[in-house]
């Protein structure tokens, strides 16, 4: 595991290059997106049928990132679930997985857009999550300042001498952070998007998740 | 000794005919469980196979089906359909004829049904739907023959597999159905008969004259051919010149996108207006029908196309076949000759035109190996499996069966005889469950087993989803094209999804000989205007490209031995000299590999001669040994001979590079991630019906498919990785795209003998290769280290190095507590 540092509201955070954020002093993890049950909910909605292993691989990476930070806090950072269906519809097998992974630590739900109420799991659920001078919710508001934020799924695109790239990326600049989706299967959205810019200043940086986190100016 | 009937007798004697003796002897034969009929083309080898069945229904006794034609070609059997028709009308004997193709309009098919005509041509994958009606018993009841056309062109694909599974139901049907197959020559009569016997029965050959040795010529030019590129656009002179001495001339290629850019080309060189025609598989059906129409009228001079007229249409006054490129199979190359001179006896003229320099050197190799009547080939495997799981559920569709007779029945199928129990087995529970991983879904549980013992389907409406996936045809996914007009301009064809893909409005491509520009995508029709344009952007639907022979690159490697190449043009002697003046040729035995640096990058060339598919496999491997050894590889492209590698790293001693068993353990891990692993498992899927192309809905967009198919392949490798589709994907690769078998062949050739050339520039042998299409990105430290490169670089010019906070140098993080 490797990380690219940066501040935040004066807070010093690590980018990880798995999709997760790490705040070391307060040992909280936060991740976004999971979507899980997503290959369920496709299917109940008539789509093609996707082998439905996804969570589990969702889950096997959430677990490494938990063992190797030991984290006493845990942010799902909204769109945990694919809609509150999946989550009911979650095999018994993953929900006893997620409440191992839960044990010992403060679990917090943030609500997204694709799960916008209470789930039957444990952890808090909320809105979003004020850790002064910090503030945790689901999708980026013009104007605030500390703000994390997921939904986007923000993916950055790099030609490098005759080839392109293309990875989930981290984007922030000196008020916010728009985190990439943790979860697998799922799509992205180009930073050099429209949408985000009311969101980044003309500073921002993207840090492209992958083998190693990496650093670029965000592109445009 | 079967005598003529009198109609026919005088049928024959007004046309001016007698009788071929190898027709006689099939008449003779008629009675034979199987009989495979070896001729030339223009041998009347199709009146031969339909003698019998005319005389058996000249009396107008028999009802029903009486005799089912089979043919590759949808073409082929329309046009047998007008050539039975001149006999059956001129003798006014009691047969009605029908067709059924793909294009078969339904009410026709309705009609089909309900009331079968006396002979039924068809294609292997029609005849595969009505075998999967419940009504097949009724519409097959009393058929006697059945004439497979063209055999050896089915028994090289799955196509034939199908096929063959089909008849077998219908024998059990039709305990007496005779079979006969027409074959073209081929290297090996034998394989071919087991392939179409009914085993135990056995199967007869019975061998025409081959008739005379063919006339066959490189084209020498002024111009010498270019470094690479398949266009061959430098000879449009000449061979215009050649359709103006001949009659009727076919022109063949090897892909549709070469002979759209081949007829533009000779178009806009044609002054004289002279009548030439285009016909691919591309192409929309009404205008193939147009073409073939025009052609046996003889109002064409000319027909530039590509391997869908390749089998034994009769075009009737064809004097010259062109083939542009090198052949890349000697046995493909004679079939395709005997296109011309459609008469028996007479011999068959055609020219070769090499594309490019190298394929001067094939072209001469191949006309060698003619003369010397050495035909190519591999032997034929064991039937595949995915097939199999098909033809199970076709069963299955018909209505309930028994495991234990459709296990005899299959192995009476030749490439499956030897098919074991457990395999037979594996491949029923696959149908019925889906496999492990897969146990999750009711919707891959197809079958179950009925009390009594009898397999059905669990649901009976899964039969409609399964008819419309029938077929082993695994063609690159395509998009209709169409002028755009108010509703419904005029269909032209169809293009590649990936090319669409790649197109913006007002882009301009070949389709059909004309230039069209791009207007818009609308429901998976790619909608199109006419325009004036003279260049357009190339239409780059690639077709079949082939790998050439093991037999036809050995006769390269020798031709490399000889002190000068008087049979070669200058050009290309000259060319070969420099090689051996600046480097060396590559030797039979030994392997010769250059590395040089160029374009800033470290290239490094193998000749290793294993054919496209090999040479494609090695470059995956070599970049994957490199990656281990730290080389930083960055892509490479592959021809027939060689693989050229590009990093960042130079290659001092390339042997550790090429330890068999590093390579095939290499091979093992390698295949798990690899995109031809992943089409090749797409394919499989599609045919053994774990993944529906075609549902009642809505066609999947290509994209869709080979985003849920890509899913299927990561979680079947890691949940469940001996899953039967998995164990045929690896099977299928390894014979077919993946082709490791000649990899092996070439690193135990070789040995440890190996020429490494540290040069200091680019070889005359080598040069083409830079101009290849076809490269391949290695995703691996290279790329990481290039990102990182990048990542700084933008850093430090954006000024945000100095704002935020470095990246931590330290690659390994890891958290204190």
């Amino acid at each position: 595991m490797n990380a690219h540092d940066f501040n935040l509201a004066s807070t010093a955070l690590k980018a990880l290059n798995s999709g997760a954020l790490w705040v070391p002093d307060r040992a909280l993890l936060c991740v976004s997106d999971l979507h899980l049950g997503k290959s369920e909910r496709i299917l109940r909605r008539g789509g093609s049928p996707l082998p439905p292993y996804e969570t589990r691989d969702t889950l096997t990476r959430l677990a490494a990132d938990l063992a190797s930070t030991q984290a006493r806090t845990v942010i799902c950072l909204g769109d945990s679930f694919d809609d509150l269906g999946a989550a009911q519809a979650l095999p018994e097998e993953e929900k006893q997985w997620i409440t191992r992974l839960q044990a010992g630590r403060q679990w917090i739900w943030v609500e997204g857009n694709h799960d916008p109420g209470p789930i039957d799991m444990g952890g808090t659920h909320l809105a979003e999550y004020v850790d002064t001078p910090l503030i945790f919710r689901h999708i980026a508001e013009v104007g605030a300042i500390g703000e994390i934020s997921g939904h986007y799924h923000p993916k950055v695109r790099l030609a490098l001498r005759g080839r392109v790239i293309s990875r989930p990326a981290f984007l922030f600049d000196q008020n916010r952070l728009i985190m990439p989706a943790y979860g697998t299967y799922t799509g992205g959205l180009d930073s050099r998007s429209p949408v985000f810019h009311p969101l980044m200043r003309p500073d921002a940086c993207a840090v492209l998740t992958g083998r190693t986190a990496m650093a670029v100016p965000m592109p445009r | 000794m079967s005598a003529l009937p009198k109609t026919f007798q005088d049928w024959f004697a007004a046309k001016g005919w007698s009788i071929h003796p190898h027709q006689q002897k099939m008449l003779d034969r008629a009675d034979v469980p199987a009989l495979l009929l070896i001729a030339p083309t223009g041998g009347g080898k199709t009146l031969s196979g339909f003698l019998p069945t005319l005389i058996d229904l000249a009396d107008g006794t028999h009802e029903g089906m009486h005799t089912l034609y089979i043919s590759p070609l949808k073409a082929l059997a329309a046009d047998i359909q007008r050539n039975l028709t001149t006999p059956v009308e001129e003798m006014r004997l009691p047969i009605t004829i029908g067709a059924r193709t793909g294009d078969t309009t339904q009410t026709q098919r309705k009609r089909q049904r309900a009331d079968p005509p006396h002979i039924f041509l068809t294609t292997p994958e029609s005849l595969a739907l009505l075998v999967s009606y419940e009504d097949a018993p009724r519409m097959f009841r009393g058929l006697k023959r059945v004439v497979i056309d063209e055999i050896h062109a089915l028994a090289e694909s799955k196509r034939g597999d199908q096929m063959m599974l089909a008849l077998a139901r219908l024998n059990a049907i039709c305990p007496n159905l005779k079979r006969v197959g027409l074959s073209a020559t081929v290297e090996d009569p034998a394989a071919i008969a087991h392939f179409m016997a009914r085993h135990p029965d056995p199967c007869e050959i019975l061998m025409a004259d081959p008739g005379p040795a063919p006339d066959i010529q490189m084209l020498r030019t002024e111009e010498a051919p270019p470094w690479s590129g398949g266009g061959a656009a430098y000879a449009i002179p000449a061979v215009l010149e050649q359709i103006k001495q001949h009659k009727t001339t076919l022109i063949f290629h090897n892909t549709r996108a070469q002979a759209e850019i081949f007829f533009h080309n000779l178009w806009l060189a044609n002054e004289d207006s002279l009548p030439i025609g285009i016909h691919h598989g591309s192409l929309d059906r009404e205008q193939r029908t147009r073409v073939e129409a025009a052609m046996v009228r003889g109002d064409l001079r000319a027909i530039v196309c590509t391997g869908s007229l390749d089998l034994g249409i009769d075009w009737g006054d064809v004097d010259l076949v062109i083939q542009i490129g090198a052949p890349k199979n000697v046995k493909r190359l004679v079939q395709r000759i005997g296109r011309a001179n459609h008469r028996y006896n007479a011999p068959s003229k055609a020219l070769l035109v090499p594309a490019n320099r190298f394929e001067v050197v094939e072209c001469v190799a191949a006309l060698d190996a003619v003369l010397a009547g050495e035909l190519d080939g591999d032997p034929r495997g064991h039937g595949p499996r995915d097939v199999l799981c098909q033809h199970i559920l076709i069963t299955a569709c018909a209505g309930p069966f028994d495991a234990d007779d459709l296990y005899a029945e299959f192995t009476s199928a030749g490439a499956y005889s030897a098919l074991s129990r457990a395999d037979f087995d594996a491949c029923l529970d696959f149908c019925a469950t889906g496999g492990y991983a897969l146990r999750a879904y009711d919707k891959w549980k197809r079958l179950i087993q009925r009390p009594d013992g009898l397999w059905q389907l669990r649901d009976p409406r899964a039969a409609r989803n399964i008819r419309m996936n029938i077929g082993t045809i695994q063609d690159t996914d395509t998009l209709k094209v169409r002028m755009r007009r108010n509703r419904g301009g005029k269909p032209l064809g169809e293009i590649e999804e990936g090319f669409a893909a790649t197109l913006t409005p007002g882009d301009t491509f070949l389709i059909g000989g004309q230039i069209v520009k791009y207007e818009g995508l609308r429901e998976m029709t790619v909608e199109v205007s006419r325009d004036a344009a003279k260049k357009p952007k190339i239409a780059t639907f690639a077709g079949t490209k082939f790998a050439t022979s093991t037999q036809l690159s050995a006769r390269v490697q020798q031709m490399f031995t000889q002190e000068s190449w008087p049979e070669l043009p200058a050009h290309t002697a000259d060319w070969l000299h420099l090689q051996r003046e600046v480097s060396q040729l590559p030797q039979p035995g030994r392997l010769l590999i250059e590395s040089f640096p160029h374009d800033g990058r470290e290239q490094t060339v193998v000749y290793g001669f294993a054919g496209r598919n090999g040479m494609q496999t090695l470059g995956l491997l070599l970049t994957k040994r490199m990656e281990e050894l730290g080389l930083h590889p960055l892509g490479f492209v592959a021809t027939d001979y060689a693989t050229l590698i590009w990093g960042l790293d130079a290659v001092t001693d390339p042997a550790p590079l090429f330890d068999l068993t590093a390579l095939q353990e290499g091979l093992e891990t390698w295949l798990a991630g690899n995109a031809v692993m992943k089409r090749t498992f797409r394919a499989s899927a599609t045919i053994a019906g774990l993944i529906e192309r075609n549902s009642p809905q809505a066609r999947k967009s290509g994209r869709q498919a080979t985003f849920s198919s890509d899913i299927l392949y990561d979680t079947l490798h890691r949940y469940d990785p001996d899953h039967l589709v998995l164990q045929i994907t690896r099977e299928e690769a390894l014979r077919g795209l993946v082709d490791f078998s000649r990899i092996e062949e070439m690193v135990e050739r070789v040995e440890n003998r190996i020429d490494h050339r540290q040069l200091t520039r680019v070889t005359p042998l080598a040069a083409p290769l830079f101009l290849e299409m076809g490269r391949v990105p290695v995703k691996g430290e290279a790329e990481e280290r290039l990102l990182a490169e990048e990542a700084a670089r933008l850093m430090e010019t954006s000024g945000l190095a100095q704002i935020t906070p470095a990246p931590s140098d330290k690659p390994k993080w890891r958290m204190g507590y």
